[in-house]
């Protein structure tokens, strides 16, 4: 009983606590000034369409480099914990339903495409590195559930995962050579607005971002799945 | 229209996070819990963000909750072998 009153009286005091941000809120009637420079000038200056891109690709790369760093750290954790106790005995798995055997040979090859296409058009339709990677591992745990007996390659994916981080890296210190600043798009020909090949290093540096996002979330999903057993 | 809309999923989504804390059964408290963050990324589209969408729908509901039902599983086997 005490403990109840006690949460109902930490729950008022949170809400008193954020009453005045929904009291004295106004909608911005004009973009702060930060946002407005993005807005005039990131389509001239970084050719990508989608403006949400070019600021978490270049104006705010850094920080993307810090979110990659941290999901790698974060696989690197799960890794470190689920697979001290690799070779226990194997315990016999049931098959997966007909229907989701066969779903699963259908609709894995297409839910890949589709997170490559998200990757790919991150400079021109909504999305990119990071949902592109997610859409591409949940593929993957697709045809890991409807096959069971799917085995992941681990140097593949460590492979992949750390060439496609070295990689991205790499067009980030290129950036800094050949044009103003890290992970500046410029080096390479801007090209004509709208298309696929445009906006300079962005298609690249996503699809690495991509390919490495990818990699994490199946390696992660792959130590959960052998733990199981 | 769109404050309409946002109230109604709103209100799903405290009635979802409610059922995820009160419900007896893991499962069904799991599978309240990605039903938030699909409802948090339908109001990101209402709210014109598609790529915040893409990754709340994605991430929170998909692989989160995938993760969480492997977490489940290995809980109870470990519950049963004592």
């Amino acid at each position: 009983m005490v403990k109840k009153i006690f949460i109902v009286i930490i729950l008022v005091f949170f809400a008193v606590m954020l009453l005045p941000l929904v009291k004295d809120f106004t909608p911005f009637q004009e973009l702060s000034t930060t946002a407005k420079e993005y807005v005039q000038k990131g389509p001239d200056d970084l050719g990508a369409a989608n403006l949400v891109t070019s600021v978490i690709v270049t104006y705010r790369g850094l920080d993307t480099l810090g979110e990659v760093a941290v999901l790698f750290i974060a696989t690197a954790g799960v890794g470190f914990f689920l697979r001290r106790d690799g070779n226990k005995i194997k315990r016999k798995q049931r098959d997966s339903s007909q229907i989701l055997q066969t779903g699963g040979a259908f609709l894995f090859p297409l839910i890949l495409v589709l997170g490559v296409y998200i990757f790919m058009h991150g400079h021109l339709t909504p999305g990119g590195g990071f949902q592109g990677g997610v859409v591409m591992a949940s593929g993957m745990v697709f045809l890991l559930l409807s096959k069971i007996s799917t085995k992941i390659n681990d140097t593949v994916l460590h492979l992949i995962e750390s060439l496609s981080g070295a990689a991205y890296v790499a067009i980030g210190v290129l950036g800094l050579v050949l044009a103003a600043g890290f992970l500046d798009n410029r080096f390479l020909d801007l090209g004509e607005f709208g298309r696929l090949l445009s906006a300079g290093a962005i298609p690249l540096i996503y699809s690495f971002v991509g390919l490495k996002v990818g990699a994490e979330l199946v390696g992660i999903i792959d130590n959960m799945q052998k733990d199981q057993s | 229209m769109s404050t309409i809309i946002i109230a109604v999923l709103g209100a799903i989504m405290i009635a979802a996070a409610i059922l995820a804390v009160y419900q007896k059964s893991l499962l069904s408290a799991i599978i309240a819990a990605g039903a938030i963050s699909l409802l948090a990324s339908v109001i990101y589209i209402v709210l014109a963000a598609p790529d915040v969408a893409m990754t709340e729908a994605a991430i929170g509901s998909g692989l989160t909750t995938i993760v969480f039902l492997f977490a489940l599983n290995k809980v109870r086997k470990q519950d049963k072998d004592g």
